[in-house]
C-alpha cells in the first residue's frame, strides 16, 4: 500500500521532471527577481549602511512576488488537460499531492535564492554584522512560510476567473506576520543592532500554525467543484 | 479503499436516486434515478447539454451532487471505492511534457498497481500504442492522446469504468479496436458507461442505449435504432 510518503515523493519528482524540461516557473522567477535587483540598486544607490538597513525589506518583497509566479504555475499545470481530475479520482490522498507541491515550490524558491543572493551582495555591498549562521535558518523558514501558504490559497483560487490576481489578494495580506519576521530577522542579522531569536521563532510557530491548518483543509479545496 | 473482495454483493453495479444537480440557476440533472447492472456495456447518447458530462462526473465523484445520492457498488462512500473505478474524460488527463509511459507509471503510483512497469506497457499495447515511444504526449496526434487516455482508465483494472467521448477525433479503425476491447473488458466483468455521439459505433456492442434529454434520462433500450426513431 502506497504511503503518503511515497505518494509525495512520487508526485514531487513528476513535478521537478515537468520543470525541468519546461522552466516555466524558475525562468519566470529569476527574470523578475532580476528586474527587481537591478532597477532598485539604480533607484536608490543606498551606501552599505543605508543597505544594511533595506535590504531585509528588498530581499523578502523580491523573492514574495517571485514566488507567486512559481506558485501560480504549479497549479496551473494541473489544470492543463484537466490532470486534477485523474488526481481527484484515484485513491491517492489529497495530502501527498498538497506536501509534494509546498516542497516543489520551497525547492523552486531556495534554487532562486541561491541564485540571487550573490547578486543582492554585490548590487548591494552587503554583509552580516550579526550572527551570520542565522540566516539560512531565516530562509528556509521564511521560504516555507510563502509557499505553504501560497500554494494553499493558489490550489483555492485555481477554479476562479482571475487566479492570478486573486492569488496576491488572498496570499500578502495573511503574510504579513510572516513577512514582518523575516524582515526583522534579516534587519537584525545584517545590521547586527538586535537581536533576530523573537523573529525566528515567530517564524517557526508561523509555519507550524499554517502548515498544520492548511493540511487539515486541502481534502476540501482539492474536492471543491 | 476496500479491497472488491470486501464488498457486498450488489445487484446493482450503480444506482442513481433522484439526482439533481444545479450550476447556479440551471439544472443540469433534474431528478435522474437509475439502476445499472454489473458487467454491462452502457452507452449514454443525447444532444449537446443533455446532462450526459455531468452524470458521468457525478458518477465519478467529481461532481457533487445537488440532491439524490449515487451509489457504486453497494456503497453511496464514493471515495471507499474509487480504487475500483475507472475514468476517461474529454481532455486527455495526462501531462504533456511526459511521455505515455511517464504519464501512467505516476498514475499507476497512485492506485498502487503491483508491477506497476508491466501493467503499465500491457494497458498501452491494449490500447494499441507503442510503450517504448519516448515522444511526450503533447506531440501525439489526437487520437493518439484518445488511446492513451483509455491505457489510463484502465491502468488500475477498474470494476466500473466512465468514458466521456472516448471516439471523439479518433480514426475509424482505431475505434472500432477501442470498441473491440471495451467488449473484451465488459465480458470480463466491467461495469461501462460510455458518453458518446458516435453510436453507431456501439451498435451491437452496447447492451442497452441510454437517451437522455434536458437533464433527464427518457429511454432505455437495447436497440440503437428504436432509440434513435423515437428521437
Amino acid at each position: 500500500m502506497s504511503t503518503v510518503g511515497s505518494l509525495t515523493r512520487a508526485t514531487l519528482a513528476k513535478d521537478l521532471r515537468l520543470e525541468w524540461r519546461s522552466k516555466d516557473a524558475i525562468n519566470s522567477m529569476l527574470f523578475f527577481s532580476l528586474l527587481v535587483v537591478v532597477i532598485f540598486s539604480f533607484s536608490f544607490d543606498p551606501t552599505a549602511e543605508e543597505s544594511r538597513r533595506i535590504a531585509g525589506g528588498l530581499v523578502w518583497v523580491a523573492f514574495l512576488f517571485a514566488a507567486v509566479v512559481a506558485l501560480n504555475q504549479t497549479w496551473a499545470r494541473e489544470m492543463r488537460n484537466q490532470v486534477l481530475d485523474a488526481y481527484r479520482v484515484s485513491p491517492a490522498p489529497p495530502n501527498a499531492l498538497f506536501l509534494a507541491k509546498v516542497i516543489g515550490n520551497f525547492i523552486f524558491v531556495t534554487v532562486l535564492q541561491a541564485l540571487m543572493t550573490p547578486l543582492f551582495i554585490v548590487f548591494y555591498n552587503l554583509s552580516a554584522l550579526g550572527p551570520a549562521y542565522q540566516l539560512p535558518i531565516v530562509a528556509a523558514l521564511g521560504t516555507w512560510a510563502l509557499v505553504v501558504n501560497g500554494t494553499f490559497f493558489a490550489a483555492m483560487s485555481l477554479r476562479t476567473r482571475s487566479r492570478e490576481i486573486m492569488l496576491p489578494l488572498l496570499l500578502f495580506p495573511i503574510s504579513i506576520p510572516a513577512l514582518l519576521a523575516m524582515v526583522e530577522a534579516t534587519s537584525a542579522i545584517l545590521t547586527g543592532e538586535y537581536s533576530a531569536r523573537f523573529w525566528i521563532v515567530l517564524l517557526a510557530a508561523y509555519d507550524l500554525v499554517f502548515t498544520i491548518a492548511s493540511l487539515f483543509l486541502f481534502g476540501f479545496v482539492l474536492q471543491a467543484e | 479503499m476496500l479491497p472488491v473482495s470486501d464488498l457486498p454483493p450488489v445487484s446493482s453495479a450503480v444506482s442513481v436516486t433522484g439526482l439533481v444537480k444545479q450550476f447556479g440557476r440551471f439544472a443540469a440533472l433534474r431528478g435522474v434515478s437509475a439502476e445499472f447492472a454489473p458487467g454491462r456495456l452502457y452507452a449514454i447518447l443525447g444532444d449537446n447539454g443533455a446532462g450526459k458530462t455531468t452524470l458521468l462526473r457525478a458518477l465519478a465523484g467529481l461532481t457533487p451532487p445537488t440532491r439524490g445520492t449515487v451509489s457504486m457498488l453497494g456503497t453511496t462512500d464514493l471515495r471507499s471505492v474509487c480504487g475500483q473505478l475507472g475514468y476517461m474524460a474529454h481532455p486527455s488527463l495526462l501531462y504533456d511534457e511526459m511521455s505515455g509511459m511517464e504519464n501512467l507509471r505516476y498514475f499507476a503510483r497512485l492506485y498502487d498497481v503491483a508491477d506497476s512497469d508491466l501493467r503499465c506497457a500491457d494497458v498501452i499495447r491494449a490500447v494499441k500504442l507503442d510503450p517504448s515511444l519516448t515522444r511526450p504526449v503533447g506531440q501525439y496526434s489526437q487520437g493518439m492522446r484518445q488511446r492513451m487516455s483509455l491505457a489510463r482508465a484502465l491502468l488500475n483494472d477498474p470494476k466500473i469504468l466512465l468514458l466521456d467521448e472516448p471516439f471523439s477525433n479518433v480514426d475509424v479503425r482505431s475505434a472500432q479496436e477501442m470498441v473491440k476491447l471495451l467488449t473484451g473488458s465488459r465480458d470480463a466483468g466491467k461495469t461501462i458507461f460510455v458518453v458518446t455521439h458516435q453510436a453507431s459505433l456501439l451498435e451491437g456492442a452496447a447492451d442497452e442505449f441510454v437517451w437522455m434529454e434536458a437533464g433527464q434520462i427518457v429511454s432505455r433500450t437495447p436497440d440503437l435504432r428504436a432509440t434513435l426513431e423515437t428521437r
